[in-house]
Order: structure tokens, then C-alpha cells, then sequence
């Protein structure tokens, strides 16, 4: 693999780079940093919170939407998995605002319906995305395997979760967005996170305060999306990863 | 050795049951090769399928050796036989030495072992390991992938092959290419080989027995030259095509049909043949330099005997009254 194949998935990420540090200066320089940074307590705090609820909520949706999106895969499924399917691009299409209100309706008040809302939202990407991909084998490939001797957990294991991870690793990537992006939210059925600092910035016309919430969860959702980028291109065997065959 | 006895395949339809494959029953000798011939549709997929039990048959027996293989687990069962197929089907997100290595893996080998294995198949399929082994199938031509396709299928040396259209998705000269290898490779290895194929010229290169399908039923099971010399049928003689007489040139040698001769007696400029090629290159001689007889000559140009139109046409003799 070429050094310049390697550089190229970065490169966004040093003109986002860029744009920070013109950011930070103009806060500096106007004064406002300084009075972000007096909400430290608070950012520390509230940034842990957040961090939790799209952590626990992420990896139960990771797990549990790979899991899913196997089994609506499997041949004797197939009867129900399309259905099914359509009933996830539908609920996909609930806005996750509506979902956050759906589950205080469900489960009242607190940071328990607030990561099972935000599961909800990042396990459909997962799900369809994890079948979609296991169909997309070619059907001789897993004919194939079967004619070799492999048993059906070896031609999953080996065939066919291999072959539909990159797909797998998009649909992870959108949930996770999905995911960081409603997190702030959760503040609104009493979630916690730093939704508390944008929302009552916003409501007490504190720009410092807002901003105290709003830049932490920036930065956040540019990690993770760093983060699984990463993974996808690295963890996706070469020869089915299409950023790497350059 | 491969024998079917009886063998079928029921589908339950809505309209009624489908019997793709009609009681057919024949035996393959070890270290022959058998090609299944038919139209599209006539069955030959499925029984090959059946004998590595990716269709279960609806009655019937397949013995591989001495062994019945419904006393056998599938899955222990395919291991032991070798499976290429028309797409090729090798492992997108494997290497090719990985793809070769998976039968292997499945029966425990260590790496090391995997990878010398790989290598020395490469090699007997003319891909220099050093290039090959470590490409993704995603880098190789459709000859390339083919031969790694039988590589793969030759991995734990299983003395079975079963061969569906393996080489049909491929362009003539390739295809002409890696049969011409692939026969040199089975003269060494000397597998059973049951080998699907729609193409009668395939078929006579490749064959020591062909069985000719039709709707679900063997029709003929014969050598080729047999095969071409007396089709069974209307259906048989259509198939294999007018010209069978001229596919059965390639079937016999120089040195089946010549004659001893003195050298004085043979005309010193009549056209050489070698005692290896086939009637195609003498039946083109006699045509183009109108002559009767040919000498048969080695390496050195040294008389081995001569070939008569008389000798040949003595061996494409149809002598059936029929």
C-alpha cells in the first residue's frame, strides 16, 4: 500500500485542523475563551455524563445491530427479513427527537430512556446495513465455501462477515453520527450531557455558556467519526476495501 | 472410483413434482474423467451437485471407493473431494495463498505447512508464487483466477474433482490454454474427475468417458470416439453434430494407425507427421499436398513408417449396419 493511499483519508481532517485553530484564536482574542474556560467544572463533569450515555448507548447498538442484521440474514429468516427490513427504513425515518419523546412517554424521566432512544436511533443504520451487505456475497462465493466443507459458522465467520464488513463499518460510522449528533438532546428528557450547557446557554443568552457545550460536542463528534474511519480502513481485509486498492 | 446407482432428484413444484434427474446410474474407474454433456437444463449440474450432497438426492446411492456416501457427513464428505465451479467463487477478502490454504485450515494444517502447499500448487499451475501468492483475487485475469480455482480444489490432494463449466466463462485462448494444462497436470495426478460441460469439443479433448444428458436422463455413456462413431440416437447424433467424424481426427494418434515401411520403398519427399499428432494434422496434409501417403518421422527425421488415406479411413470406418 502506497504512503499517498494511506495520507488520503487525512487530509479533511487537516483543513478541519485549520479551521480549529482560526477558531481558537478569534475566541482568544475576543476574550470569550477565558470565559468558556470559568464552565470548567461544569465541562468536565458534563462531558464525562455525555461520553457515557453515547458509549453505553453506541456499543449496545454495535452489538446488538450486528447481531440482528446476522440473523434477519439467515436462510431460514428469509421469509420475514424484507418485511422486517421496511419496518426499519420506516422507523429510520422517525426524527430521533421524536424517538427521545417516544421513550419519556415509555420510561419516563432520566438518562435510561435516554440511551434507549439513542440505541434505538444508532441500532437501525447498523442493522440494515449488516444484512444488506451479507446479501450483497455473491451467491457462488458462499456456494463455494459450502462445496469446500465449510460448516454455516465458518462460511459467517470466514465468507461472509468478512466480505460485508465494509458496508458493516459504513452503517456503524452513520449510526455513530447519528448518535453523537442526538446525544445533546438527551438533556431535554433529562439525560444529562453537555445539552445542558448549549440548551440553558441558548435560553439565558449566554454565548460562552453555549459555547462551553457546543465546542466539546464538536470535537466529540469529530473524534468518533476519526475514529471509526480509522477502524474501517483498517480492520476491512484489502482485498474488499475499496480505500485501500489504490 | 465414483459409481451412482439409480440416482434421482424430485422437486416439489407448485405445479406438480420436477424430476430434474431421472434414475441415472454409471461408474467412473479411478483416475478417469468423466464428462457430464448436455443441453442447459438437462440435469448434468445436478447430479454433480448430488455426489457432494450440495442437493440431497431423492433416491439413489453414490459410492466414492467402496464408501456409501450417505454414511458420510456432508460437510467431512466435501472436505475430501475437490469443488471448481464456472464463477470461480474464490474468497474476495483472502489472499490467493489463503484461499488455497482454506480446506487445509479446516482440517488443522499450521500456517507454515498452508503456505508451502500454496506455493507448490502455484507453481504446477504456472502462476510464479512469488507474484500470486499474496494478490487478491480482485488483481488476477480470468485465466489467473481459474487456475487458482483448480489450485484450490487440488489442495489437500483429494483424489475426487468435481468440475462444473469450469473453464466456460473463459475467452478461447485461454480456455484452450489451461485445458491443454490441465490435461498435462492429470496426467501426473490422475484424478477421478466428473467434469460438467456443454460443449462437445470440450468434451471429446477432456474425457476418457462422456455421459450425454437429456431431460434428466443419461442417454449415452461412452468413450468419445465410441460416442461419435455411434451416437445412440437422433438426440445424441444431433448434439454431438454433423461434423463428428471431423472431431474424431483429434481422438486418434500418428502412431495407432502407421505402417511399417523400407525406406526405399517411401518416397522421400512425401510430407512428415510425427508419430504424437493427432489425425487433424494428417487429414490437413492429405487435403492441402493431395497425396496418399505421408512418412511418419522423429525428432532426427528418421522413418518410422508411413500413413495411407487408407489406414485412416479404415479407423473412421463406421462398420455398424445401422
Amino acid at each position: 500500500m502506497s504512503a499517498a493511499a494511506a495520507l488520503r483519508p487525512r487530509l479533511p481532517y487537516a483543513v478541519l485542523a485549520a479551521i480549529v485553530l482560526a477558531i481558537t484564536w478569534a475566541l482568544v482574542a475576543s476574550g470569550l475563551a477565558a470565559e468558556i474556560l470559568s464552565y470548567r467544572k461544569d465541562i468536565v463533569y458534563l462531558t464525562r455524563q455525555h461520553l457515557v450515555l453515547v458509549a453505553v448507548s453506541g456499543s449496545a447498538a454495535i452489538v446488538s445491530g450486528v447481531a440482528i442484521g446476522v440473523w434477519l440474514s439467515r436462510p431460514w429468516m428469509a421469509r420475514w427479513a424484507d418485511g422486517a427490513i421496511q419496518a426499519v427504513n420506516m422507523a429510520t425515518s422517525i426524527p430521533t427527537l421524536g424517538k427521545l419523546a417516544l421513550m419519556m412517554s415509555l420510561l419516563g424521566i432520566g438518562a435510561l430512556p435516554a440511551i434507549v432512544g439513542l440505541w434505538i436511533a444508532t441500532l437501525l443504520p447498523i442493522v440494515r446495513n449488516t444484512y444488506e451487505g451479507i446479501r450483497a456475497v455473491p451467491a457462488h462465493v458462499v456456494d463455494a465455501a459450502r462445496g469446500m466443507g465449510m460448516g454455516p459458522r465458518a462460511i459467517l465467520a470466514r465468507v461472509e462477515l468478512p466480505n460485508a464488513l465494509f458496508v458493516i463499518f459504513a452503517g456503524v460510522r452513520t449510526a455513530m453520527a447519528v448518535n453523537v449528533g442526538t446525544a445533546p438532546i438527551a438533556f431535554l428528557i433529562g439525560g444529562g450531557g453537555l445539552g445542558e450547557l448549549i440548551f440553558t446557554g441558548i435560553d439565558l443568552q449566554q454565548h460562552a455558556m453555549m459555547l462551553a457545550g457546543a465546542i466539546p460536542t464538536a470535537l466529540l463528534a469529530v473524534a468518533v467519526d476519526f475514529l471509526f474511519g480509522q477502524a474501517q480502513y483498517w480492520f476491512v481485509p484489502r482485498g474488499v476495501n475499496p480505500l485501500r486498492n489504490g | 472410483m465414483i459409481r451412482l446407482e439409480a440416482l434421482s432428484k424430485t422437486y416439489a413444484t407448485p405445479r406438480g413434482s420436477v424430476t430434474a434427474v431421472d434414475a441415472v446410474s454409471f461408474e467412473v474407474a479411478g483416475g478417469e474423467t468423466c464428462v457430464l454433456l448436455g443441453p442447459s437444463g438437462c440435469g448434468k449440474t445436478t447430479t454433480l451437485r448430488m455426489i457432494n450432497r450440495l442437493v440431497a438426492p431423492t433416491a439413489g446411492k453414490i459410492f466414492l471407493g467402496e464408501r456409501d456416501t450417505d454414511a458420510v457427513d456432508p460437510v467431512e464428505l466435501r472436505r475430501g473431494i475437490g469443488y471448481v465451479i464456472q464463477q470461480i467463487g474464490l474468497f474476495p477478502n483472502m489472499t490467493v495463498a489463503d484461499n488455497i490454504g482454506v480446506v487445509p485450515r479446516l482440517l488443522g494444517w499450521d500456517a507454515p505447512r498452508r503456505r508451502r502447499r500454496a506455493e507448490e500448487l502455484l507453481a504446477l499451475l504456472a502462476l510464479p508464487p512469488g507474484t500470486f501468492a499474496d494478490r487478491y483475487p480482485g488483481e488476477l485475469s480470468g485465466g489467473q483466477a481459474q487456475r487458482v480455482g483448480v489450485a484450490r480444489a487440488l489442495a489437500v490432494d483429494p483424489p475426487v474433482l468435481l468440475m462444473d463449466e469450469p473453464f466456460a466463462a473463459l475467452d478461447p485462448v485461454n480456455r484452450e490454454a489451461i485445458q491443454d494444462e490441465f490435461l498435462r497436470m492429470q496426467q501426473k495426478l490422475r484424478k477421478t474427475i466428473l467434469f460438467v460441460s456443454h460443449d462437445i469439443d470440450e468434451a471429446v479433448k477432456m474425457a476418457d468417458r462422456i455421459a450425454i444428458f437429456n431431460q434428466g436422463r443419461l442417454v449415452q455413456f461412452a468413450a468419445p470416439d465410441e460416442l461419435l462413431a455411434h451416437p445412440v440416437d437422433a438426440f445424441v447424433a444431433g448434439f454431438v453434430g454433423h461434423d463428428r467424424t471431423l472431431k474424431r481426427l483429434r481422438l486418434t494418434r500418428v502412431r495407432e494407425i502407421m505402417t511399417e515401411a523400407d525406406a526405399g520403398a517411401v518416397d522421400p519427399k512425401a510430407p512428415g507427421v510425427s508419430p504424437d499428432e493427432d489425425l487433424r494434422r494428417v487429414a490437413t496434409l492429405f487435403l492441402e499436398r493431395d497425396v496418399e501417403r505421408l512418412r511418419c518421422i522423429d525428432e532426427a527425421g528418421r522413418l518410422l513408417g508411413v500413413v495411407t488415406r487408407k489406414a485412416v479411413a479404415a479407423r473412421l470406418a463406421i462398420d455398424d449396419a445401422t
